[in-house]
């Protein structure tokens, strides 16, 4: 987030001559009237749509959403995908920043690359090369079929489809975080006889750690909040496949809109808080490079 | 591998961890796929993504995320500007909220902006009685892009409008210049190259988009199918190799848009930081 203009700037603009007249004016309020309106639009009125939707037939209706067993199962799926994913992409993104931040060696870039690539691939297309290592024409399919072992169509394969799409996040954010604070304090620790983990956690954590939790909450966000690469490998089983997303998907399709956006209000209020979260690191003096 | 002597542990343990997880995730199932799509000959694979419905979901997918990248860097630029130019009640307020189209799962996205344009409500109908179908039409497709979007564009921008420096708008101001010359001479040519990358990223996440475009484009074949949905719908005919070679299409342009937002980055860094006291 940019800071905006500085008041006293402002002020001193306002008192010279040329500045501050009616046409300035005029600029000035169309300007911020444009983006309050099209922000307003695209972004308020769909989030108060999930509101009022979900609560169009009262409070009780609402509530009933979530005495169903599919629901809650799609809820418990999601949070364990979390709770799987998030944990090991980050363990991941740490190793990764260490490695690449800290030393010099050669195919550097490419891995940077490889690491990168799964925020431009299409969320379709994430969900689809599982498909074709699991599924039953993929590399392992007989193998697994053979042995019985589930994949594709069950919890390990949307846990792996998530993993894939969050995959870089965390990285991201601390490579170049790690790159600019350079290694001195680093090798000064281990030096004077620090061992590896210690200078890790005595060191270096406390210098990173609002990086880490600014991409620990963008991997948590959208490993909940995933859909596309999801929907491909999950094959959408009622009560066993569905996550809150896909769950959305299902009620939506059988019309049940109300229960279809009461869903979607969890996952909305998941993404207010994220971005609380987000500004508050912000707030803290993290800046993303 | 060869590396620079350095007293810090772990080079092994995470340069190895890292190749290990990255190929185990990342690496092997692209590569799966990638193998799957060349059991194909040539000629039938070229049959397979120049057919009519495929093609016709490629002139959807890259025109409306062209229009909506398009209308992002007209409304992104203008949404930087105000934010970082002027001060009003609920800015940071604002400010905070730009990112919510990433936070915000897509498919909540799609059930939202599909029932704030559907007919039945105030802004659907007063669009309708102008003569324009949102909902399960091309605009549909290219407004959930917008929104997915828009964030790319304000926060490229951003940054480089806080960079431009104002003593040069100062000196040109004193030197008689009226204030489109201003823009036009000084503050457009500094943030280009980062109105530039928001575009292409916006363009490419337009791309491969799904979750958000599925529930208002109505997905009628040769209409607004996007080739997303294409890949999809081929998985649920069994067409394994013709999904696969698609997902390779899509793959090839998502290499080509990292690389061109590579470098587009690596221009406004240039740009931005020359003549700096840095």
């Amino acid at each position: 987030m940019a800071a905006g203009p500085s008041k006293h700037l402002l002020a001193e603009l306002a008192t010279r001559p040329g500045h501050n007249t009616q046409v300035d004016k005029l600029i000035r309020w169309s300007c911020i009237s444009a983006a309050l309106l099209f922000l307003a639009i695209l972004l308020i009125a769909p989030l108060m749509t999930v509101l009022s939707s979900a609560f169009s037939k009262g409070l009780g209706v609402y509530l009933e959403t979530f005495k169903d067993g599919d629901t809650l199962a799609a809820i418990r799926l999601t949070l364990l995908t979390a709770a799987i994913v998030v944990p090991l992409n980050t363990i991941f993104g740490v190793a990764a920043a260490w490695a690449i931040a800290k030393f010099e060696f050669a195919g550097k870039s490419m891995l940077i690359t490889f690491i990168d690539l799964p925020i431009a691939v299409s969320p379709v297309v994430s969900g689809l090369v599982y498909v074709m290592l699991f599924g039953t024409q993929g590399w392992f399919g007989l193998w697994l079929l053979d042995h019985n072992i589930n994949i594709l169509f069950a919890v390990p394969g949307i846990v792996l489809a998530t993993m894939f799409v969050t995959f870089p996040y965390v990285a991201r954010e601390l490579i170049p975080l790690m790159q600019q604070l350079g290694n001195d304090e680093e090798e000064a620790a281990i030096t004077m006889g620090a061992g590896g983990f210690m200078t890790f956690f005595r060191v270096t954590l406390p210098k990173i750690r609002w990086g880490l939790i600014y991409g620990v909450i963008l991997t948590n966000s959208r490993a909940m909040g995933e859909f596309g690469a999801v929907s491909v490998v999950s094959g959408h089983i009622r009560g066993l496949t569905n996550t809150m997303p896909l769950h959305i998907e299902i009620l939506y399709n059988e019309y049940n809109f109300v229960g279809a956006f009461a869903v979607a209000s969890l996952l909305t209020v998941l993404a207010l808080i994220t971005l609380i979260i987000k500004t508050l690191v912000e707030w803290r003096g993290y800046r993303r490079r | 591998m060869s590396r620079e002597r350095s007293v810090l542990p772990g080079f092994g343990l995470t340069v190895g961890y890292t190749t290990f997880f990255l190929s185990a995730v990342v690496l092997l199932p692209l590569t799966a796929m990638i193998i799957k799509a060349s059991n194909i000959d040539h000629a039938a694979f070229f049959k397979l993504l120049l057919n009519p419905e495929v093609v016709a979901s490629y002139k959807i997918s890259f025109g409306t995320s062209f229009l909506a990248a398009i209308i992002n860097s007209i409304f992104g630029f203008l949404i930087a500007w105000t934010l970082t130019r002027y001060d009003f009640a609920g800015r940071k307020f604002l400010d905070a909220l730009i990112d919510l189209p990433f936070a915000l799962p897509t498919a909540v996205s799609g059930i939202a902006l599909t029932a704030v344009f559907a007919q039945d409500t105030w802004l659907g109908s007063h669009l309708a009685a102008m003569g324009i179908k949102v909902v399960y039409t091309w605009v549909g497709i290219t407004v959930a892009l917008t929104l997915i979007g828009m964030p790319f564009v304000v926060r490229a921008v951003q940054p480089a409008l806080a960079e431009v420096q104002r003593d040069i708008e100062d000196a040109a101001e004193t030197l008689g210049a009226g204030r489109f010359t201003i823009f036009r001479r000084i503050i457009f040519p500094t943030i280009l190259p980062s109105l530039l990358t928001g575009f292409a990223m916006a363009f490419a996440r337009g791309i491969g988009e799904y979750g958000s475009v599925v529930f208002i484009s109505g997905n009628l074949p040769m209409k607004t199918e996007i080739t997303p949905l294409l890949i999809v719908k081929r998985l649920e005919e069994y067409k394994y190799v013709d999904a696969a070679a698609l997902g390779c299409i899509m793959l090839g342009m998502s290499f080509v848009m990292l690389l061109s937002i590579n470098l587009l980055q690596a221009w406004s860094r240039r740009r931005l930081f020359v003549g700096k006291r840095r």
